[in-house]
């Protein structure tokens, strides 16, 4: 008997494993011409992971105070053996985990995968999304550059505008009532311990949920399967979609280190929060649909501030995106027509309004 | 009544008689009258009101005198009244204050008292003395009614107005011709570096027609003195100047080369005997002196394209992600080389040019150096991705080829 077998066989008689990963061995996964989209979850989770290990090596040299930050993210790229790839790493993986979280979640969207009995997969999915952001918006400040500083300022400035709790909202942010030392340390903490520690627990129950309901099958091709039985298709989640989801993170892992190699990430100058802001200061990519629309709307619309009008209309939207099952199953199965049409303008307006605001100078 | 009554009411009383006293005292009848007229009578109220002099509460009889406290003798025998002062007599009305620095200085100490005296030096002074009526005075750059400071930017003598206030005049052609002056001044000053340094790039301490021909006491800076002018700004360029050959040859100084007015940025093709070098003026190619200006413009031309080329080689690498600080403050030094090798064409000497740039090719080549190491890390950077890169491609295949296998014998 080998080590291998040895040691399967004295969990197996201590924690009876098999039984506890035998649905595994019986979860299949539907094969169609839309079965690709089925990856981009796994990518995505494969991008946080990388997250996970790059952060944890990051957090041993990286300082979080307004003093040392710059110059302890200086010190791992120009000093630290690695330190360059790793952190060119994190930052390429961030910006590819917003992406595949946004495609995973249009994908979704679009074939409908949110249709009972899913509707929690697809709220805990959407709160998972939010989360992504969080970690954008408070892993951005972290350099404590020129860009991130005056980003960010911007970006808390846009939450104090909220009605009612915006100013609360904002100091809560901030540590005060500017960007300062107080934010960095703040952001810091919501970066490495509260958003993975909720995130963790969020995608746990979105794995669990998923686990549960199992893999859902396009409404068109379902109906194709309904016709003709024949035709339906399917293959053991594992090992056969397991290898095919592994095969995926290879290549993303492939080209995250060559992202890194060629496109290293620009570390900037330090923020000098007594120096003006420097012109055409933008948000990170993720964020330049809504930053651009606040851009486009007039200053005041009838009697209400048009910022004010924008963050409460972006407010709507993601509590509509939240609800989107929910409002699909009140709406009915006819009227539902009209959810598809509003994904694709959503899809479309963020993709417009991103190219807009990258060239806009 | 009580004492302490009585007291009380004295206390409010003093007060309102004070507020009595004060109102009484901000009646002005010149500015009540004129304010009902039209024209320029009625324009001094508007513009005094606006005017340094008002704010610092000074009313019209300061300058006009009469009786502006009391209507029916404001103008009337006795009261002193001026009425229209006499272009001639402005810069002694002007003084009357101006150059008293006992009543200056309860307004603005640090303001100067002697522009009476350097006008009387001026040519515009001199002349008014001998009776031309032509020449500027106070009122013609500073304003009549609405004089501000020379710090607010709508003032005709802030620095970013000064030209445009001396071309009213020295730009009409006219009035310059019986002066026999040119009358290009202004438009030649327009397209100089002086200018763009002014007005496109807001350098308010860039000079101006009053930084160097002085402002009250404004004279044409006599051939021998244009050096130690240009000098007061281009203090190392005037030393070498000084120190040089050319200082004797040259009485105009800077201006030889440089002309007076539309004074062009100089780049390394002003040096040499090429098409629109200033020495191909004088020298030729046959002569050592012309010898030397080719040598100093070419050893310049090197010395910038090897500053450009390392300059590349340093960006490249720092695109690439590599720490190029210290070679960036080297080419940082260079460029410094550069610039006073280029102040050290003034002194005509290539050993001493060259002094300058030996010591900048010094760094120069340090920053080339770790330019050159900093690509060849980020080469080896992108040769170490083949690894990865190779590592990951078999594994995907292998995976897609077991994958095969599995699905083709779970078919079969």
């Amino acid at each position: 008997m080998n080590a291998v077998v040895r040691v399967q066989t004295w969990i197996d008689e201590r924690f009876n494993l098999a039984e506890s990963l035998a649905p595994l061995r019986e979860k299949t996964v539907p094969i169609h011409k839309y079965s690709y989209w089925y990856l981009l979850g796994g990518i995505t989770l494969f991008t946080f992971l990388v997250q996970l290990c790059t952060g944890v090596l990051l957090l041993l040299y990286y300082r979080p105070t307004a003093n040392e930050a710059f110059e302890s993210v200086q010190n791992i790229t120009n000093h630290v053996q690695f330190g360059w790839l790793i952190r060119s790493v994190h930052s390429w993986s961030a910006n590819l985990m917003v992406f595949c979280a946004f495609a995973h979640m249009f994908s979704v969207a679009l074939t409908k995968a949110y249709k009972k009995p899913r509707e929690l997969t697809w709220v805990t999915g959407v709160f998972l999304l939010f989360l992504v952001l969080g970690f954008g918006l408070s892993g951005y400040l972290l350099p404590w550059n020129t860009r991130a500083y005056f980003a960010t300022k911007v970006g808390t400035e846009v939450a104090g505008r909220v009605p009612l709790i915006g100013h609360m909202q904002m100091v809560l942010l901030r540590g005060g009532e500017d960007v300062t030392g107080a934010t960095l340390t703040r952001f810091f903490g919501l970066h490495v311990v509260i958003l993975p520690a909720l995130t963790v627990g969020m995608l746990l129950i979105h794995l669990l949920l998923v686990q549960k309901f199992g893999t859902s099958v396009p409404v068109s091709v379902l109906t194709q399967w309904q016709q003709h039985p024949d035709q339906r298709k399917e293959m053991p989640f594992f090992p056969n979609f397991f290898l095919r989801e592994l095969m995926g993170w290879y290549i993303a892992l492939g080209c995250l280190v060559a992202l890194s190699v060629f496109f290293p990430w620009e570390l900037g100058n330090k923020a000098d929060p007594f120096s003006s802001a420097p012109p055409g200061i933008k948000p990170e990519w993720y964020f330049l649909a809504q930053f651009q629309t606040l851009k486009l709307i007039p200053s005041r619309i009838l009697f209400i501030d048009g910022e004010v009008l924008g963050i409460l209309g972006f407010g709507l939207g993601a509590g509509l995106w939240l609800g989107l099952p929910f409002i699909e199953s009140l709406l009915g199965c006819r009227r539902g027509r009209w959810i598809r049409v509003g994904i694709l303008f959503a899809l479309a307006y963020l993709m417009i309004m991103t190219i807009v605001g990258y060239m806009a100078s | 009544m009580s004492v302490a009554r009585i007291v009380s009411v004295l206390v409010l009383l003093v007060p309102c008689s004070i507020g009595m006293r004060s109102a009484a005292q901000t009646t002005n009848v010149c500015v009540e009258c004129h304010a009902t007229l039209q024209g320029r009578l009625k324009e001094a109220v508007d513009d005094s009101a606006g005017s340094v002099h008002g704010h610092k509460g000074m009313s019209c009889e300061t300058c006009h005198g009469g009786n502006s406290q009391d209507a029916a003798h404001a103008k009337g025998p006795g009261s002193g009244f001026r009425g229209h002062i006499k272009r001639e007599d402005i810069p002694e009305l002007c003084g009357s204050c101006h150059a008293n620095a006992e009543r200056i200085k309860r307004f603005n100490p640090s303001l100067h008292t002697d522009q009476l005296a350097q006008y009387h030096t001026s040519v515009h002074g001199m002349k008014l003395a001998k009776g031309d009526g032509n020449v500027a005075v106070c009122t013609d750059c500073h304003g009549v009614h609405n004089i501000r400071p020379a710090s607010d930017p709508t003032s005709p003598v802030n620095a970013l107005n000064v030209a445009a206030t001396c071309s009213r005049c020295h730009s009409n052609v006219v009035l310059m011709k019986s002066y026999r002056i040119a009358a290009t001044q202004y438009a030649d000053y327009s397209a100089s570096v002086h200018h763009e340094a002014m007005m496109v790039r807001g350098d308010l301490s860039a000079p101006t027609c009053s930084s160097c021909h002085g402002s009250h006491g404004a004279v044409p800076p006599g051939a021998a003195s244009v050096a130690s002018v240009c000098g007061t700004c281009h203090v190392l360029q005037a030393q070498f100047f000084d120190a040089s050959p050319h200082k004797a040859a040259f009485p105009e100084g800077c201006a030889t080369c440089h002309s007076a007015h539309k004074i062009k940025r100089p780049d390394d093709n002003f040096v040499g005997l090429a098409a629109g070098a200033a020495c191909a003026d004088c020298h030729s190619a046959d002569e050592e002196s012309g010898k030397t200006a080719v040598a100093i413009h070419d050893h310049l031309k090197s010395f910038e394209t090897s500053v450009n080329e390392a300059t590349v080689l340093i960006d490249r690498a720092a695109r690439a992600g590599i720490d190029v600080a210290n070679a960036e403050m080297e080419i940082s030094q260079a460029m410094d080389a550069l610039t006073k090798a280029r102040v050290r064409v003034h002194s005509a000497q290539l050993a001493k040019l060259d002094s300058e740039l030996t010591a900048g090719s010094r760094v120069l080549a340090r920053a080339r150096s770790e330019g050159d190491a900093a690509i060849r890390e980020r080469n080896s950077r992108r040769k170490g991705l083949l690894v990865p890169v190779i590592v990951i491609a078999a594994m995907v295949f292998s995976l897609g080829a077991y994958i095969r296998e599995l699905e083709r014998n779970s078919d079969s």
